[in-house]
Order: C-alpha cells, then structure tokens, then sequence
C-alpha cells in the first residue's frame, strides 16, 4: 500500500514536471509543425539561470524573472534562426532545433562548468508538509504540483476563453487563413515559440532544484517530452496533460514493481527460468524504455496520438 | 554504362586511390594513421548516412543502431575466428557487418519506413533509444558496461597483412573505404537510386508513374543499414573493442553532424564532413575545452545560411571557374570571407575568454598575442571584430548569400 501510495505521488509528480514541458512543445509543434528538439534545453537554462539569479536576488524572483528571460532568448531564437530556416522546410528546421539543442548544451558546459551546480529547494519551501505511514513529503514537491496545475488551467482558459487563444487555436489548423484575415502569423508564431519557451523555463526553476542541474539534464528529458507530445497528440493540451501523467505514472510504477518477466508470465502459469538473460530482466530495468516502446506503436499505429485533431 | 563522360566520372575514383597510396608516405607518425583510420571507417558511416538524408529524404536520429550492430556482428565473428570454430578471413570481416546491417535494416525498417517526413524521424529516434537501452541490458551479447573486445590477429591472413601494426590496420581501412564508398556511388546510378532522389523530391509524383515510395524507402533503408554495418566492422576490427555507447544517440547525432556539415547535396559532401570533424577532434581537443562549441557554431552557420555544406561552397566556386567569372566575383567574395574570418576569430577570442574567466586558468594566447581575461581590453577586441565582421557580411552584397545557396550569381 505504501508503495503504491508513493508510486503514484512521484508519478503524478513526474508527470506534472513532463507536462509542464510538453504543453509549451505541443503548442509550438502543431502550430509550426516541427518539434523543437531543443525544448529540453530551454528547461535546463531555466534552471541554470534559476541557479545564477536565485543567488544574487532569491528564489522568488528568480521563479518570476528565470521564465521571463527563458522566453526571451526563445523568442530571440524563432525570429532570427528558426524563422531563417522555415521556407527550408520541416527537415531544416529539425535539424536547426537540433544544432540549437547540441549548441546550448555545450555553452552550458562553458558557462557553468561539466559539473552539476548546488541549485538546491530554497529555504522557504524546505520543510515536511505532510506525513504518510512514518515518511514525510516535501513541501516544494506539493508547490510543484500546485504551479503545474495552475499552469494547465491557466492555458486552458488562455486557449479557450480569450481572443488571443482563439487565434492561436485557428492558427493551429488554418495557419493560412488567419494570415488571409489580416493577422500577423509571423508575430503569433513568435509568441507562441516564447511563451512555450517560457513555460520550459519554468519547468526548468522548478525542476532543477526537484532533480539535478547538469548539463546532461536537456538530453535525459528531452526525448521523453517528445513520447509525451506525440503520444498526447498534435496541438491537444489535454492530451499532453493525460500522457504526461500516463507516462509518470507508467514509469515509476516500473521502477516500484520488483519483478521480472519471469514473474510475470509465472502469474499466467507459464513457468520460465527466473535467472534467464531474457526472462531474468525486471520491469525497472525496462521502465526507460517504455516511453519509447509506446512512441514506436503509437506512431504506427495510431499517428494521430491519443488525442491529436490532426496527423502530424 | 559506357556512356561519354563515364571514364571521366572515374578520375575521382583513381585520384583517390593514388591518394589513399600517397597518404601514408605524407604523414607517417602513429597519430596521423589513427586519424586517417578513424576519418576511413566515419567516412564509410556518413556516406551511409547521406544515402538516407541527402538521397532518399528520410532524416534518421537512430544510425547508430545498425552501425553498432553491424560492429557486434564482425567483433563476435572475431572472437569465433580466434576460438577456431570459424573459417573466416579477418580481413573480410566488414562483409559480416555489411550483412548484420542489413538484416537489422530490414527488421527496423519495415515498420519505420511506413511513414516518411518528421514521423520518421521521430521512430527512428524512438528505436535508437530503445536498442542503446537494450544494448546495456544483454550483458552475453553486447558486453554491459566494458563491452566486448576481440584480437584481430587472428585466423588467416589476407594480402600479406597481419594486420598487427596501426600501418597494416591502415591499408584495411583503405580497402574497405574505397570499396565501400565506390560501390554507394554505384548505388546511387542505378535505377532504385535514381528512384530514392524522386522519392525524396516529390513521393506522389513517383507514386503517379507506378512506383510504390513507401517500397522504394525500405529498399533505400536495408541497404544504407548495410553500409552502416559495414563501417561498424571496420570500426571492430580497427578497435578491437566495442561497447553499448556505441548505440547512443551522440554516435546517431555525430554522423549527422559529420553528413551535414560536409554537404547532403553531393556525394563527396560527407567524406569532406567525415574528415573535417574528426581532424577536429583530434586535433582541436589538445588546444581548446570547447572545440565541441565550435562544430555546434560551424552546424549552425551552416544549417541556416549554407544548406549545402562544405561541399556546396566547393561546388559554387568551381561553377565559377567554369563559367570563367572568377574575376568578377572575386571582389565580394574577398569581402565576405574576410568578415566571415573577423567574426569567426572574434567569436572565438570571445569563447575562449569566457571559458578562462570561469575557470580562472592562464590567460590565452593567440597568434603570439597575450590575451588576458581580467583586463577589458581583449573583450572589446572580440566584440570590435564581431561587430565589423557583421558588418562586413550584410554588406558584401547578395552574391555572397548566393555563393552561400549555391545559386547562379
């Protein structure tokens, strides 16, 4: 019962952390139609920044002011590179993202250094919010959940209720007619990449001091922001919502669960060698390669996502 | 094949094959031939590479997989060749290789190639991480965390060559190389190669005359595989180790690098990358901590001003001379490769400063000139030579941008 309890907290913490990620990617990935493979490094400035400012100025302007210049240098980087790139077509532009995220991990190393800095939970978020069977849960865990949460209504109604998210809703399936009717697609698309940068960034304040800042933290979450987005589906909050915290969830539950396959196929009542090299494997040795089991098979068979409008 | 013009499109082949002779002459020291064997076995990867980004239009994240296999294949073929149980030249090892990275092309290629474009690449990055995470987890195959490693001393020889010395290693490497390399340009003038470039350009207009893309690009796929294996088993023989690593995605994102920065366009665009970036690591690493910044830059600049790659600017200029233009382009091309060579210098006396600030080591010098990171002076020098160096480049007319292009002036 403990297990599953905490299980399904970190899962839905990690999963929260993932969403936070990939709401800002699924938004520029189906209003421009490429994944920014740099996303993830976006995240990890976020949190280097965080680190830099919250030293000189404290966390909570840093949490305020780190997203802020996150999207800028975002927004920097849509209408000097990416905007350059774009009549190239889709291929360029990946393989721009792609540079970009290469590029950014190693002036991090130049920066910052190889090593990983002490940008640790602030003192004011530092204390035990809860006790559940004799272990103690972090207050800046629950924070966490909270701003993840915030974050998910908050772009909902900014999609849903406002005039601005109507645009950006019509400039996810009709980019051409939204140009047609006069507005600045150029300039909408320049919003968009900034403020998903921004929520990158965001994610990356607070998820630098939950995990570990290091130049490597881009390029260990960054494929699975993409699981999340293409599994969620194209453009659909929601579904990147649902799949992140379905591959939280999946993954940490791997990790809990001490059985193999052996285990596994003995609770069907095949009886196979529990020491085999095959059938010897447990789940938590597979848990990271989930995300990109299920990747491959959705994509064939099921390219729209979960919840995607369109193919991608 | 005799048509007119197709001994000359052998001259290439035999100026490279009186170079690959004339290169150990030219530099005989033991590092020049581990770099001349690495650039050989990168060369062969890229051009594989390119036989799916440049030729067939298929962006891949995941090369390394049939690289690595193919590598796996020939290295426990070594170790069966050393226990006695096979018969088998080490020399003819790569072909192992050649025929793992096939088999692995046309298993992960069957369910990749049913979808083309960003999807693609997005399996092919997905079934990369899938098979490096893997290849940690079955320690009797791939060897765990050391990997496995093999003596290519072994069974009989071939050619005379023990292969025990770096200098026998090295006339392996060029064997294969040359093999290698002639027999994907072969490829890339046969039917199903000219079908790939059509694929690639419009798949529905190649669907409309009959031939089935989706087909065509698994072909495309099996056979780049193959070559990629190839590579691997040279990489096996030449390092007589191989571990997991060798599946990451840096070795996927490496080739791409390598393929792009030498020009997807041409056929000789990535051995021009293959040699550049590993003469870079070689030779960069003893000098600077941020020679990896500096590919990245390079990728860059050439992602969004010089899609063509190095072999793109080699291209222009010789339709230049062609065209007997040289004159009059000359002048602009003056300016805007000596701008380009101010903001490079400027970014890099920049880098350096910076990396020196922080870690608080000895002050740089550059071209005998003492560059100290705690005075302001060489920091106003870098961003001086930035800024003319921009200047320079906007004002070096559109030529310039169409050299970049490899458009007509």
């Amino acid at each position: 019962m403990e297990v599953i309890v905490f299980s399904a907290l970190n899962g839905l913490l990690y999963g929260l952390l993932l969403f936070m990620l990939s709401s800002g990617l699924t938004l520029i990935f189906s209003m421009m139609g490429v994944l920014n493979f740099a996303h993830a490094s976006f995240y990890m400035i976020g949190a280097y920044l965080a680190f830099t400012l919250s030293s000189g100025i404290g966390f909570w302007p840093a949490l305020f002011l780190a997203p802020v210049l996150v999207g800028l240098i975002g927004a920097l980087v849509e209408r000097y590179g990416l905007r350059r790139v774009h009549s190239h077509g889709h291929v360029a532009e990946l393989l721009f993202t792609f540079g970009l995220a290469y590029l950014i991990e190693e002036a991090v190393k130049l920066i910052w250094g190889k090593l990983p800095v002490p940008y640790a939970v602030p003192d004011s978020l530092d204390w035990a919010i809860f006790t559940l069977f004799d272990t103690t849960y972090p207050a800046f865990r629950v924070f966490m959940m909270v701003v993840a949460t915030l974050m998910f209504i908050g772009l909902w109604l900014l999609l849903k209720k406002t005039r601005a998210g109507l645009m950006i809703q019509a400039a996810l399936t009709h980019p051409q007619m939204v140009g047609h009717l006069g507005h600045n697609v150029p300039l909408i698309f320049m919003l968009v990449f900034g403020i998903g940068c921004a929520l990158a960034g965001l994610a990356g304040v607070i998820g630098g001091a939950l995990l570990v800042t290091e130049p490597a933290m881009a390029f260990t979450l960054g494929p699975i922001v993409f699981v999340v987005v293409v599994v969620g589906g194209m453009g659909s909050l929601t579904g990147a919502f649902v799949a992140s915290i379905l591959i939280g969830l999946l993954q940490t539950f791997a990790i809990a669960i001490d059985a193999s396959l052996a285990d596994l196929f003995a609770l069907v009542g095949i009886q196979v060698d529990p020491k085999g090299e095959l059938t010897g494997i447990t789940l938590a040795q597979i848990a990271p390669m989930l995300p990109f089991i299920l990747l491959v098979l959705i994509l064939i068979f099921r390219p729209r996502g979960l919840m995607g409008a369109r193919e991608s | 094949m005799m048509q007119p013009g197709f001994l000359r499109s052998l001259l290439p082949w035999l100026a490279a094959i009186l170079l690959l002779a004339l290169l150990p002459s030219i530099f005989p020291s033991r590092t020049a031939f581990s770099v001349m064997n690495a650039i050989g076995i990168q060369l062969v990867f890229a051009l594989s590479y390119n036989m799916l980004l440049g030729q067939g239009g298929m962006l891949s994240f995941g090369h390394a997989v049939y690289f690595g296999l193919g590598g796996y294949g020939a290295m426990h073929a070594m170790r069966l060749i050393e226990a006695g149980s096979l018969d088998f030249p080490v020399f003819g090892l790569p072909l192992i290789g050649f025929a793992v990275g096939l088999i692995a092309g046309a298993v992960i290629g069957w369910p990749s190639c049913r979808r083309s474009g960003v999807p693609f690449a997005m399996i092919s990055l997905g079934i990369g991480e899938l098979v490096a995470a893997a290849g940690f987890m079955f320690v009797s195959i791939f060897g765990g965390e050391e990997g496995i490693s093999g003596d290519r001393m072994v069974g009989v020889e071939t050619f005379g060559l023990s292969l025990g010395p770096i200098k026998e290693v090295y006339w392996f490497i060029a064997f294969w190389a040359f093999v290698a390399a002639l027999a994907m340009w072969a490829f890339t003038k046969t039917p199903l190669g000219r079908l790939s470039n059509a694929v690639r350009d419009n798949d529905q207009r190649a669907q409309f005359i009959g031939f089935d893309p989706q087909r065509v690009r698994y072909l495309v796929f099996i056979i780049s595989g193959g070559f990629a294996g190839l590579a691997g088993g040279m990489s096996a023989v030449n390092y007589e180790i191989l571990t997991p690593e060798t599946f990451s995605a840096l070795v996927s994102g490496a080739v791409l690098i390598m393929a792009f920065i030498g020009g997807i366009r041409t056929f000789y665009g990535p051995i021009l990358g293959a040699a550049l970036i590993v003469v870079m690591q070689s030779l960069l690493s003893d000098y600077t901590e941020a020679w990896q910044f500096y590919i990245g830059i390079l990728f860059m600049v050439i992602v969004m001003f010089a899609p063509g790659g190095l072999a793109g600017l080699v291209e222009r200029v010789r339709l230049a001379i062609q065209r007997r233009e040289l004159a009059e382009v000359a002048p602009t091309w003056g300016l805007g490769v000596s701008a380009a060579l101010a903001m490079t210098l400027g970014m890099i006396i920049l880098v350096e400063l910076v990396f020196r600030w922080r870690e608080g080591s000895e002050p740089m010098e550059l071209l005998g000139i003492p560059l100290s990171h705690s005075e302001i002076l060489p920091w106003l020098l870098a961003l001086l030579l930035l800024g003319l160096g921009s200047v320079g480049l906007r004002q070096a007319p559109k030529r310039w941008g169409r050299l970049l292009r490899g458009e007509a002036p």
